[in-house]
């Protein structure tokens, strides 16, 4: 353990007195996939902000704990200098640059990126051919894409710093499950491309099938870890987040179908 | 007619100077979220250095002094003030800059004390004449200049990677910051250009037919302040429109004065303001600002 990739050790983050994460340790070795599943308020958006080191924009501070990458430790850096030292992040809610074009915000991407020119045209040439689609769009302002192509520009956006890991925050959030599909093809291509990625999501079922491991985040503790496919099956996981009360919700909205009631006019 | 094209004319020089410093207002608001009510201090920092330079150094070396010293007290500013705050409540450094602007003009004025300073410029009183209408001379170069900075500015803005920098912060901060935009370094520079804009606002709020540099330009530069918010406090086009509304209204009005005194003396002062509130009646966020939108 510890040597290469991103290790967050015993980490633990207060927002003012309330404690958001207790003593989290997790690892994402070079090259894989790790995912983090949780409910809301798990703390899932908090350790991507303590990695990225933007928790004092919502007033919250790391209280002990180490964050490292490759070694080299994180905290105590500036947002800035965790972008420049490998790790982009993709921010829940996409966040796209609304009023900026496309290609406008690639370029903000890209401005901590070192490579000089060069660099940069090899990594939006990289984008592009991921998502044809941005190319098409460059000169549109971002606000005007869809939902879908949001969330691939903020993707792109994140790969223009040419990243050693990725941090997806839900990004599947609120789009149809064909794009959802898209994404999760995307982030394996990126994968294979020699990205390292942690993505935290709610929708288990993608997140496990992308990952090769896979960590429970509960109120802000490491509940569970294992091998992802171990999680997949085992019944904790299954019951919690993969789906047997989405089964029984299933079943009751199939029967809540037959008798369904059309609105009517309303009469007095 | 004649006098009309004539009273438009100075309008849109006086106005483009308005601009400039309605610019520099936008630009930190937009930077920052702050509004920067020491924004007149700055402006008469920049030309007090231009005005007790320029006989040792000539005006266009004293010029550029003040220039750099006007970007320089900006960038001091944010650095030693506003840095301590960051974190804030918008308000609460809004009224820090109230502070600033407090200590900076009673300095200044101190200094200045009665006297009316000359900055030097080389354009005298001289007068263009273009058959009927006349024109002063430095009534053409604030123009000239004005428009030349605006242009490099807006062109800066859109195409330097300074500018993308500069707009990833407006929109916001966090996510500005996750892209790896260092926030302090985008604030610094809003305030610098800001100075040094103001500066060159200075030279062309003080020189013909102004008698010169005195305590009460920095009243003056106030009406940049109804200029930037007619505009929309966030929007570059509005300050620049704004600018000229403010001007070329002034101008109106101080020119056929004659003809309104039934309105009592001094309208060309309180016009700027009438326009402000007439349009914010209308347009609550200004005319190019963005409306305060609210996701549910």
């Amino acid at each position: 353990m510890g040597g290469s990739g991103l290790v967050v050790r015993d980490l633990s983050v207060g927002y003012g007195p309330v404690r958001a994460l207790r003593r989290v340790s997790l690892e994402v070795p070079e090259g894989a996939v790790v995912t983090v599943l949780g409910s809301n308020g798990a703390g899932k958006s908090t350790l991507l902000r303590a990695v990225s080191r933007t928790l004092s924009f919502h007033g919250g501070a790391v209280t002990e704990g180490t964050v490292s990458l490759g070694g080299r430790r994180l905290d105590g850096l500036g947002p800035d200098r965790v972008v420049a030292a490998g790790v982009s992040q993709v921010p829940e809610g996409r966040r796209v640059f609304a009023r900026m074009t496309v290609a406008d915000n690639l370029r903000a991407g890209a401005l901590r990126a070192d490579g000089g020119r060069a660099g940069r045209a090899a990594a939006l040439h990289r984008v592009h051919e991921l998502f044809p689609v941005l190319a098409e769009r460059a000169q549109q302002r971002a606000g005007l894409l869809s939902g879908g192509e949001q969330q691939m520009l903020a993707v792109a956006r994140a790969l223009m710093a040419a990243p050693k890991v990725l941090l997806l925050d839900e990004p599947s959030l609120g789009l149809a499950p064909l794009m959802a599909e898209r994404i999760a093809d995307t982030v394996r291509e990126i994968n294979t491309q020699g990205t390292s990625v942690l993505l935290v999501e709610q929708n288990a079922a993608l997140a496990l099938r992308l990952a090769t491991r896979a960590y429970v985040l509960e109120v802000g503790e490491v509940t569970l870890s294992g091998p992802a496919a171990e999680l997949a099956a085992s019944d904790e996981v299954r019951r919690r987040y993969l789906g047997v009360v989405d089964e029984d919700a299933a079943a009751d909205a199939e029967q809540a179908g037959g008798v369904r009631r059309t609105l009517t006019r309303w009469k007095g | 007619m004649s006098t009309f094209a004539e009273i438009l004319l100075n309008g849109v020089s006086l106005g483009s100077v308005y601009a400039l410093i309605a610019l520099g207002f936008v630009v930190i608001f937009r930077a920052t979220e702050v509004v920067n009510f020491a924004h007149a201090s700055l402006l008469l920092a920049g030309g007090y250095v231009t005005a007790t330079l320029h006989d040792d150094l000539g005006f266009w070396p004293a010029l550029l002094v003040g220039i750099a010293g006007a970007a320089v007290v900006g960038a001091a500013v944010e650095f030693l003030v506003m840095r301590r705050y960051r974190g804030a409540d918008h308000s609460v450094l809004a009224i820090v800059t109230i502070g600033v602007d407090i200590l900076l003009t009673t300095e200044l004025t101190r200094r200045i004390g009665t006297d009316v300073l000359a900055l030097g410029d080389p354009w005298g009183d001289a007068v263009l004449a273009l058959g009927p209408i006349s024109l002063a001379h430095t009534r053409i170069a604030a123009f000239v200049a004005a428009a030349l900075l605006i242009t490099t500015f807006l062109l800066a803005f859109r195409y330097t990677s300074w500018g993308v920098a500069m707009r990833a912060a407006a929109e916001s901060a966090e996510t500005a910051a996750l892209m790896g935009v260092r926030l302090g370094r985008v604030s610094l520079g809003a305030w610098a250009v800001a100075g040094g804009l103001a500066a060159v606002a200075a030279l062309f709020l003080t020189v013909f037919p102004t008698p010169g540099l005195e305590r009460a330009t920095s009243l003056a530069a106030l009406k940049a302040f109804p200029a930037a918010i007619l505009g929309g406090l966030d929007s570059t086009t509005g300050a620049l429109v704004g600018g000229l509304l403010v001007g070329v209204t002034e101008s109106l009005a101080t020119g056929y004065q004659s003809d309104l005194t039934f309105l009592g003396r001094g309208l060309g002062d309180l016009a700027p303001y009438l326009v402000m509130v007439a349009i914010l009646l209308i347009r609550p966020a200004g005319l190019f600002g963005t409306k305060e939108l609210a996701r549910v």
